[in-house]
């Protein structure tokens, strides 16, 4: 079953370059057809990989290049339930955006939907290679598709800066990446990821590989939005049409994640398991902050996707913290909150484009109010914030129990409230935006909010209804994520699979068959209280938040000015770093890759 | 002269950097990634290097058995595709901010910042 892996990259890919091509003389409706079979065919060959993938890993040679008594030849696809979930969740969400898109966008050319068919290709390649030139090949197609579809609309400034942003910040990465490639070739003479790791194995770590190893996180933490590398995802994912926003938001970013976790537990184990306390360390330091600069900047905003791509910045933090914490069982709690948070996002985005075809607006506070003849769009975003709380048995919730299951057996038990608070004030900011949308609360102008340019919306005419049942989609999908039946136990098994090396590479390197698969049994395991409680504790801090953000001016100003002196520095320090200017992005690209490779070329040899 | 090749990488790769954080121009900023790629250029070709090796072609030679790494020569050759593509991009984004803005300054192109 092998040759279904090449199947969800190759569909997308050539049926842009036929939408491409017939361009000119097949009408629209043929094109249409061409692009939306592509990509539901695609997520289809995509989930049956995933379901086979689910009994062992299914492993693809191209050209028939076997590897030959444990040397890998050629170049292969791995298919693993995490790289084969990330496909389908990638080719899914960007199935959704080209049915959204369907009639929303019609003033732009063909190449919109051709391009959004490369990326999702792209994305499929990225998270089922096994092979680390062949990312990068990946890494640079998705990001090519993303410049072109980020700056869309060149005519205005927001979209060309967003565009100049992210296509220069993303190449500095993929150099960045490109470099640790060159060196761990040097070192080992292969590219393919298994390989690498059993070649490492027999080295004792040096610095070439700590300089390898910190330059390929750093690329890859550029691509997932970390702190200090993710300053341009704001600019470019703001500028967005909404649907591209939602394939931006709801996956691209964690294809990063994917890959440092994978670069890790493959690659990098037999040398660095020995210095795990200080891998944790330091990735665990940048989800948290991350998170708390991503919440903190969400709450600042008022235009409202820079808004939702701040809340993606601060859940991409839990994630890496997820990661980071080098447990199983947060592992998987990562990939539940990929999965569900992918979705939820999507959604919101979608309901966000909505709200822009039908106001014409993306401002909070000149929407104020405006929302309240728009009952399927309030009732949408109430029910995605909601998702994204982590709420018990709610949307992101399974993703945030995991992480903090596996965070207690790490004993790092701090990492909870700060994921509370993190979820808490996101939440609450997307609650404070509905209430003064849809209900029309609180006041018309806030001084501390974000200004914005105005910008000209460029959708016309649309089909409503099918937007609406796409958003409707997406988000239902999200929120049930916590809820399904055995979810959490198989994920738990991937994971289990995910950081087991030496299966994988008896299975890609000598042909091994995969061991026979547990059986799982369908239920939902009780969570525990702590996960409950923070939970809970983060719907509360949502609430606060929405509250003070919507009436803060109420609170007696013997409270208020002293609060603001205390904590406006700071965040005018904070604010002042999203300068939007592509100089100052690149600096801290590198400077967050010198102090990355500083720390760990004290702690890592 | 073993480690020279790579301290050429490195200098390369830091002069294009610098470049492209101090740049007003996004032509000369396209002209400095493309400086900065021509750093992996250089150590890509320098790790595949062996001393007295020849080209990587063997068939049709009797006594030719050292030759250069041909695996960093094709990764060589997608990179320069990679970065060519790139590097298009960034010089039509160019022409559309100085048609729509009537700048080619990046740090007047901003809009949204904060």
């Amino acid at each position: 079953m092998s040759w279904l892996l090449p199947l969800p990259v190759a569909i997308p890919l050539l049926a842009s370059a036929l939408v491409v091509a017939c361009d000119h003389f097949a009408p629209k409706w043929v094109k249409d057809l061409i692009v939306i079979g592509a990509a539901s065919a695609a997520t289809v060959f995509a989930a049956l990989a995933l379901v086979q993938a689910e009994r062992g890993d299914i492993v693809h040679w191209f050209g028939g290049w076997h590897s030959d008594h444990g040397v890998a030849l050629g170049v292969s696809f791995v298919g693993e339930p995490f790289g084969a979930g990330m496909a389908v969740l990638a080719l899914g969400v960007t199935t959704l955006a080209l049915l959204y898109s369907w009639t929303y966008l019609r003033a732009a050319a063909q190449t919109y939907d051709a391009l959004l068919l490369v990326l999702g290709g792209g994305m499929a390649g990225f998270a089922l290679t096994g092979d680390v030139f062949n990312m990068f090949v990946w890494f640079e197609l998705i990001g090519v598709a993303a410049y072109a579809l980020s700056g869309f609309k060149v005519e205005e400034i927001g979209p060309l800066q967003g565009a100049v942003n992210f296509a220069i910040s993303n190449t500095i990465a993929g150099y960045l990446l490109l470099i640790g490639i060159a060196l761990l070739y040097g070192r080992t003479g292969t590219l393919n990821l298994v390989q690498l790791g059993k070649s490492l194995a027999g080295h004792p770590t040096d610095r070439l590989t700590v300089v390898a190893f910190t330059l390929l996180v750093a690329g890859l933490l550029a691509k997932a939005a970390i702190a200090p590398f993710h300053l341009w995802h704001a600019d470019a994912h703001a500028v967005a049409p909404a649907p591209v926003c939602a394939v931006f938001s709801g996956v691209m970013i964690q294809l990063g994640l994917l890959f440092v976790a994978r670069v890790y537990w493959t690659v990098f184990t037999p040398q660095l398991q020995m210095h795990a306390a200080a891998v944790r360390g330091l990735l665990l330091a940048l989800g948290v902050v991350t998170m708390l600069v991503g919440a903190l900047m969400c709450f600042l905003q008022r235009h409202l996707k820079r808004m939702l791509v701040f809340s993606t910045i601060a859940e991409a933090g839990i994630m890496l913290a997820g990661i980071a914490l080098l447990d199983p069982r947060s592992l998987a709690g990562t990939a539940d909150l990929v999965l569900s948070h992918g979705l939820l996002k999507a959604g919101l985005f979608l309901v966000c484009g909505l709200v822009i075809v039908q106001l014409r607006e993306v401002d909070e506070l000149r929407l104020h109010g405006a929302g309240r003849r728009l009952p399927f769009s309030a009732v949408f975003w109430l029910a995605g914030t909601i998702g994204m709380i982590g709420v018990p048995y709610v949307g992101v919730f399974l993703g945030h129990s995991l992480i903090e299951d596996g965070a207690v057996s790490q004993h790092v038990e701090w990492l909870q409230p700060l994921m509370m608070i993190a979820a808490g004030v996101t939440a609450g900011t997307l609650l404070r935006a509905w209430a003064r949308i849809f209900l029309g609360w609180g006041p018309r102008d806030d001084q501390l909010l974000t200004h914005e340019p105005e910008e000209d919306p460029a959708e016309q005419r649309s089909f409503v209804p099918l937007m609406r049942a796409t958003a409707a989609v997406a988000l239902a999908l999200g929120l049930v994520v916590s809820v399904v039946p055995g979810l959490e136990r198989r994920t738990e098994e991937a994971a289990k699979r995910f950081v087991d090396r030496k299966a994988l590479e008896a299975q890609v390197l000598h042909g091994a068959e995969p061991a026979a698969p547990p059986r799982l049994a369908h239920d939902i395991p009780p969570p525990s209280g702590a996960s409950v409680a923070y939970g809970m504790g983060a719907a509360v801090l949502a609430l606060a938040v929405a509250a003070f953000g919507l009436w803060r001016g109420r609170l007696p100003f013997s409270l208020r000015r002293p609060a603001w002196r205390a904590l406006g520095p700071p965040i005018g320090v904070i604010r002042a770093a999203h300068s939007g200017i592509v100089g100052d992005y690149v600096l801290w690209i590198v400077a967050g890759t010198a102090l990355m490779g500083a720390v760990w070329a004290f702690t890592l040899t | 002269m073993h480690y020279l090749p790579y301290g050429v990488a490195a200098w390369i790769f830091c002069v294009g950097i610098y470049g492209a954080i101090v740049s007003r121009n996004l032509i000369h900023l396209a002209m400095c990634l493309a400086v900065t790629q021509s750093s992996t250029y250089i150590l890509l070709l320098t790790i595949g290097y062996r001393k007295h090796g020849t080209a990587p072609v063997f068939k049709g030679f009797e006594n030719r058995t050292r030759g250069v790494d041909p695996v960093v020569q094709a990764l060589t050759l997608t990179d320069i595709v990679v970065s060519v593509t790139v590097i298009a991009l960034i010089l039509a984004l160019a022409l559309d901010a100085h048609r729509a803005a009537g700048t080619v300054d990046p740090d007047e192109l901003v809009g949204l910042h904060g």
